[in-house]
C-alpha cells in the first residue's frame, strides 16, 4: 500500500451535528454486492430535490465549491447504522478527510481503515475552520500533515493527534489481516483454552442451527 | 488482584494479543452476519484467497432487505435484493457458514433470531456489520457492530482489532411506573446524555430498575445505547439472565451448566471498580418519552413542551435543532401529544419481541385501529410470529385492523418494500428517527410499543396512561 503523508486540499463545511450514515449513504444505494456505484448516492437527500435534480442550494451542487474535498462537519459525524458503504461514498465522490470534534466509533474505525483521514479537533477550533471559509464564500485551502499532526490554512494551524497505529496505517500502509495473520499460532493456542475453559461456545452457531434443523425435523 | 469493571473482565478474557496501548487483538466467541454488510467482505477474502479458519462460530442470516408481506415463499422481487440473498447462501455455503435463509422458518432479525435460540450466552464477544449488536449486553455478553472491512478481518481470523473503550455506569434505581417501559427509559437517558454522551465508553446499567427488568426489556434498554454513540452496553447476568439462557440453550446441562454457573458468577464489576463517567436516574420519575427530531436524543416526555432553539450553548447544534423541527413540521414549545400520524410501524430489533406484541394486545383490547391510519406489526422472527399466532395475538391484532407481517428489519429502515412516503408521520418502535430513515420525506416518532398501539387507535400520539 502507498504511503500518505500529507493531504492538501479544499475544505468546507457541513453544519449538521450528529449527521447519520443513512444520510450519508441512504439505503436504495446499499443494495449492491461489491463497492460501485456509491458516488451518486452520497448526501443524496441533501444533493438531489425528489425528482433526482440537483438542488441548486446545496453548497456541494454550487461551482464555488467544486473543489471540496475535506469536509468540516459537526460532532458525532457518522453516527448510526454501521454501513461502511458511507466510507466508499465518500472516498468515490473525491473526499479524502473530515473534520469534526467526535466521530462516531464504528464510522471511524471504518474510515481510518479505508484511510479516509478523520482528524478530531476541539469544537471551537472547527468552528474557527468553519467561519474561515464563510468569509470566502467557498472552501478554503488545507493543509494536513499526517506525519506531524498539524492541520494548517491560511489563516490558523492546529494541532491533532491520532493513536500510533492509525497514524501508521497512514504513514505506511498496513494490511490489517495480513498482520493479524502472524498472530495464527497465538489465536489458535488462545481458542483451545478458550474452549477448553468455556466449552459451551464452542461451535455454538453451527450446533444451535444443527439443532434447530434437527427438531424441526422430527 | 487488579481491580476490573464487567467491560474490562470481558475484553480481558478475549485479548489474544494486546497490540498497543489503545488496541487488543481481539478474540471473538460469535460473529453475526446479513446480506447486506457483508457482500464486499467475501470478496475480499476471495480475491485474497483467504479461508475462513472457524466457521462453526458464525452465522449468517437474511433480515434486512427482505419483504414482509405474505407470500409463501417468501420471494425477493427486487432483483439487486434477491442477488443479495442468493449471494449470502452462495458464501455461507461455499465457507460452511450456518444460515437462516429467506424461506427458513426461523428466519427473523439477526438480533432477535439469535439470541432467542441460546446462541448468545453470559461472558461472549459477540459482533456484527450491524450497530445495534449492542443488544447482548442485557446477557452480559459484550456485542458491538462493526463494518465490512472489519467483517472480512473476522471471518479470516476471527479476531478483531479493537480499540479499547472507556467505562461509564449508569445506575437507575426505583420503579418504572405503570405506562412506563425500558424502551421510555432509554429514550429518556438518550435524551439526557445526548447523542454523543457515549462516544467511546461501553456503558454499565445498574440498579434496582434495571435488575427488575426481564431479559427482553433489557434487550431494548441495551440495543438502544449505540444511539447515545455507546462502544457496547452491559448488564451483570443475575438469576433472570440465566434462566432466560438455559432454558435456550439445551445443550447446558449436567457438568457444563455447574462449570457456566461458576463462570459466569464472576462476571460483575468489582466493588471498587473505577468508572470514568457515572450517571443516576430516578426510574420512577420516567413517564413515556416519544422522539420529536430527527436524532434519538431529540426526546420528550409525552406531557413536556418541545426545546426552543436557544437551548443550546452550540451553534451547530441549534442549527440542527431548528433543521430538526422543520423536517418535521412542529414548533418549538408545543407538546407531541395530540399530533395526527398517519402509519404506525411496530417491530424492529429494538421492539419486535413477544413481550412487545403482548403489551400492544393489551393496549389495543376490543378496540380499533383509527380510520386513516395504517398500522403494521412485524415480528422480530418467525418464532416470535409463531408464538404470537399461538397465543392469539395474531387473530387479535387482525380482528382491530393491523397488519400481520412476516418478520424482517422491514420499516425500521426501509432498505426493503417496507417503506413510507414523504410527509407521512409514523409512531414507530424502532430505534432511529434520522431524516428519511423510514423513507424520504418520512417522519418517524420513536416510541414504545403501548404508545405506537395508543396511537394507532386514536390516530394521534396519545398518553397510553389516558387511554
Amino acid at each position: 500500500m502507498s504511503q500518505l503523508t500529507l493531504i492538501q486540499g479544499h475544505a468546507a463545511p457541513l453544519r449538521i451535528a450528529n449527521f447519520d450514515t443513512d444520510q450519508v449513504m441512504p439505503k436504495q444505494f446499499l443494495r449492491g454486492i461489491d463497492k460501485s456505484g456509491l458516488k451518486d448516492g452520497l448526501f443524496y437527500d441533501l444533493r438531489f430535490d425528489d425528482e433526482g435534480q440537483l438542488k441548486p442550494d446545496f453548497f456541494l451542487n454550487q461551482a464555488a465549491y467544486a473543489l471540496t474535498d475535506v469536509l468540516m462537519t459537526g460532532p458525532n459525524y457518522g453516527c448510526g447504522s454501521s454501513r461502511e458503504h458511507a466510507v466508499w461514498g465518500m472516498q468515490q465522490y473525491g473526499f479524502k478527510a473530515v473534520i469534526a470534534s467526535s466521530f462516531a466509533e464504528i464510522f471511524y474505525s471504518n474510515a481510518m481503515g479505508n484511510r479516509l483521514l478523520l482528524v478530531v479537533l476541539p469544537e471551537e477550533q472547527v468552528q474557527a475552520l468553519m467561519q474561515e471559509a464563510d468569509e470566502q464564500c467557498g472552501p478554503i485551502p488545507i493543509k494536513i500533515d499526517i506525519e506531524k499532526g498539524v492541520v494548517i490554512s491560511p489563516k490558523h494551524r492546529y494541532a491533532f493527534s491520532m493513536s500510533p497505529r492509525h497514524q501508521q496505517m497512514f504513514l505506511e500502509g498496513l494490511d490489517v489481516i495480513g498482520l493479524t495473520l502472524k498472530y495464527q499460532d497465538q489465536i489458535d493456542r488462545f481458542a483451545q483454552a478458550h474452549w477448553q475453559a468455556n466449552p459451551w461456545i464452542k461451535n455454538i452457531a453451527r450446533r444451535v442451527v444443527d439443532r434447530l434443523a434437527n427438531s424441526s425435523q422430527a | 488482584m487488579t481491580v476490573k469493571t464487567l467491560y474490562q473482565k470481558l475484553v480481558d478474557s478475549h485479548t489474544v494479543a494486546v497490540l498497543d496501548q489503545e488496541h487488543v487483538l481481539l478474540f471473538c466467541d460469535l460473529h453475526l452476519m446479513n446480506e447486506y454488510t457483508s457482500p464486499q467482505a467475501f470478496a475480499g477474502l476471495e480475491e485474497k484467497g483467504y479461508a475462513v479458519p472457524v466457521p462453526e462460530q458464525n452465522v449468517a442470516v437474511v433480515s434486512h432487505i427482505i419483504p414482509t408481506h405474505h407470500t409463501s415463499p417468501r420471494i425477493i422481487a427486487d432483483p439487486a435484493s434477491s442477488l443479495q440473498a442468493i449471494n449470502l447462501k452462495r458464501n455461507c455455503d461455499k465457507y460452511h457458514i450456518p444460515l437462516f435463509d429467506t424461506n427458513d422458518a426461523l428466519q427473523g432479525i439477526e438480533h432477535v433470531v439469535s439470541p432467542e435460540h441460546g446462541m448468545i450466552r453470559p461472558g461472549m464477544v459477540v459482533i456484527c456489520g450491524d450497530s445495534h449488536t449492542t443488544t447482548y449486553g442485557a446477557l452480559g455478553a459484550l456485542g458491538f457492530g462493526i463494518g465490512t472491512s472489519e467483517v472480512e478481518h473476522v471471518l479470516a481470523t476471527q479476531t478483531l482489532v479493537y480499540r479499547l473503550a472507556k467505562n461509564m455506569r449508569i445506575t437507575v434505581n426505583g420503579i418504572l411506573p405503570v405506562g412506563s417501559t425500558s424502551k421510555d427509559l432509554i429514550l429518556m437517558i438518550i435524551g439526557k446524555i445526548g447523542a454523543k454522551g457515549a462516544i467511546g465508553y461501553v456503558i454499565e446499567f445498574c440498579g434496582t430498575a434495571i435488575e427488575a427488568l426481564t431479559i427482553e426489556a433489557r434487550f431494548t434498554l441495551c440495543n438502544m445505547a449505540v444511539e447515545a454513540g455507546a462502544r457496547g452496553a452491559l448488564i451483570a447476568p443475575d438469576q433472570t439472565a440465566y434462566d432466560y439462557v438455559l432454558e435456550r440453550a439445551q445443550d447446558m446441562v449436567g457438568e457444563i451448566r455447574d462449570q457456566a454457573m461458576i463462570s459466569w458468577g464472576d462476571l460483575r464489576s468489582d466493588i471498587s471498580a473505577h468508572f470514568e463517567i457515572e450517571h443516576e436516574f430516578d426510574a420512577s420519575a420516567v413517564v413515556p418519552h416519544v422522539t420529536w427530531g430527527t436524532s434519538p436524543d431529540q426526546t420528550v416526555a409525552i406531557d413536556a413542551p418541545l426545546p426552543h432553539h436557544h437551548s443550546f450553548s452550540d451553534p451547530v447544534e441549534n442549527l440542527s435543532l431548528e433543521q430538526a423541527l422543520r423536517y418535521t413540521k412542529l414548533e418549538a414549545g408545543q407538546t407531541l401529544e395530540g399530533v395526527p400520524i398517519q402509519h404506525v410501524f411496530i417491530g424492529s430489533c429494538t421492539n419486535g419481541r413477544i413481550e412487545d406484541l403482548r403489551s400492544v394486545v393489551k393496549v389495543v383490547g376490543d378496540r380499533k385501529v383509527a380510520k386513516g391510519v395504517r398500522a403494521m406489526v412485524v415480528p422480530g422472527s418467525g418464532a416470535v410470529k409463531e408464538q404470537a399466532e399461538a397465543e392469539g395475538i395474531a387473530d387479535l391484532l387482525i380482528a382491530a385492523g393491523f397488519e400481520w407481517r412476516n418478520p424482517g428489519c422491514s420499516m425500521c429502515l426501509a432498505m426493503n418494500d417496507d417503506v413510507l412516503e414523504p410527509g407521512v408521520r409514523c409512531a414507530s418502535t424502532t430505534n432511529r428517527n434520522f431524516e428519511g430513515r423510514q423513507g424520504r420525506g418520512a417522519i418517524t416518532h420513536l416510541m414504545s410499543p403501548a404508545m405506537a398501539a395508543a396511537a394507532a387507535i386514536t390516530g394521534k400520539i396519545t398518553d397510553v396512561r389516558k387511554l
